[in-house]
């Protein structure tokens, strides 16, 4: 078995969760797929640090999870309020700069 | 063959054990995240994104990244997806997906770039990376992988690593202050709130819960007032009671147990009614 099999396993996981993003209309699920996304990211990180013997792919990887830990807080607060001001978690909703 | 480039395959190489590892958690970590996106259920889909966490920590920590392994699952898994579950619960679950396509066509479109995409980066993966030997992280550990991770982080990372710091707190007052809501009225004192409960006609002290007075201490007994009454207020509307707009007048059959007071019979028949069969039920298996 080679590294290179959990970078076919990290593109595929990273596909899932771009459909997911484009498919689904609940904007925590669209979010969830976001973070399935980063976590294939992630994965594809650690292995390159690995193939090439270097910890920088590693490092790398710890400041994604704190950026997407960030993005997280952030945008859960922004779909909060969303859900506050119209009553509604749908991204189809959110259309008022639309027209 | 030389021993020294023996040796370096055995590093190289991924072991059988990972390999185990890797054919039985990489099916599940794909039927997971497959299982996220159809979830019809906000709730099933989180917990599935959760599996699909511990799957990719326990990759982390096969490919000798244990430090990474562990903040995956102490800070996605734990902290991550709890506030997923906290906002999907304050949200509500019950929002789920509209069926209604905005877009035509945009489902099957987003399911064909999406098989193309992963095609387009799996195939070339597999053609060219797939000869390449990886180094190993052996050497790189040598010391432990966190001292490893701590020394670069502290000294060729340090700058990005402040600015994350920096992005933390921002990100923490960007939460707060989305937010927030301001008070639109006058804030309410604990005095004008007095003063509106003795204005109105409903009662001026604390409502009893259920069983004061009563024969037994239960949630579906109600108290009893200072006339004999039950208090059907005091217990839930699940038990027989009533909800705290409706008067409090005992309505027929409310205990459940056939006992019925008459209106015009306060003193008998409530107290004698609620305890046998109540105690028997409840306060009795004791």
């Amino acid at each position: 078995m080679n590294p290179s099999n959990y970078l076919v396993l990290a593109a595929i996981l990273f596909s899932i969760g771009a459909v997911g993003v484009l498919v689904r209309r609940n904007a925590i699920v669209v979010f969830m797929c976001v973070e399935l996304m980063l976590n294939a990211a992630n994965l594809t990180l650690v292995t390159f640090s690995r193939i090439q013997g270097t910890l920088d792919g590693q490092v790398i990887a710890f400041f994604v999870m704190v950026v997407a830990a960030a993005e997280v807080v952030v945008g859960l607060a922004i779909i909060l309020t969303i859900f506050r001001t119209r009553r509604s978690a749908s991204v189809d909703d959110v259309n008022l700069l639309k027209y | 063959m030389n021993p020294a480039i023996t040796a370096a395959t055995e590093i190289t190489r991924t072991g059988s054990g990972e390999q185990v590892v890797f054919w039985i958690l990489a099916p599940i970590a794909v039927l997971a995240a497959f299982g996220m996106v159809l979830a019809r259920n906000a709730v099933h889909g989180a917990l599935l994104l959760i599996a699909d966490l511990f799957c990719l920590a326990i990759f982390y920590m096969l490919q000798s990244a244990p430090f990474l392994g562990f903040v995956q699952i102490i800070v996605y898994a734990g902290a991550i997806m709890v506030l997923f579950l906290f906002v999907l619960m304050l949200v509500g679950v019950d929002s789920s997906d509209s069926l209604v396509e905005t877009l035509r066509g945009q489902r099957p479109a987003a399911i064909v770039l999406g098989t193309g995409f992963a095609g387009l980066i799996a195939l070339p993966i597999i053609h060219v990376i797939s000869g390449t030997q990886a180094a190993g992280l052996s050497a790189a550990n040598n010391g432990g992988n966190v001292q490893a991770i701590a020394k670069l982080l502290f000294t060729t990372y340090v700058f990005p690593f402040e600015i994350v710091s920096a992005l933390l707190i921002i990100a923490a007052i960007g939460a707060m202050v989305l937010g927030h809501q301001e008070r639109t009225g006058p804030k309410v004192t604990q005095r004008e709130m007095l003063k509106r409960r003795f204005a109105s006609s409903g009662p001026l002290t604390p409502r009893p819960g259920p069983g004061v007075r009563a024969r037994a201490d239960a949630v579906d007994t109600p108290a009893l007032l200072p006339d004999g009454r039950p208090a059907l207020t005091s217990i839930a509307p699940e038990y027989g009671g009533q909800s705290e707009e409706e008067p409090a007048v005992p309505v027929n059959g409310t205990n459940g147990a056939g006992e019925t007071p008459g209106p015009d019979d306060p003193e008998g028949g409530a107290p004698a009614g609620d305890s046998a069969p109540v105690g028997a039920g409840s306060g009795g298996s004791r």
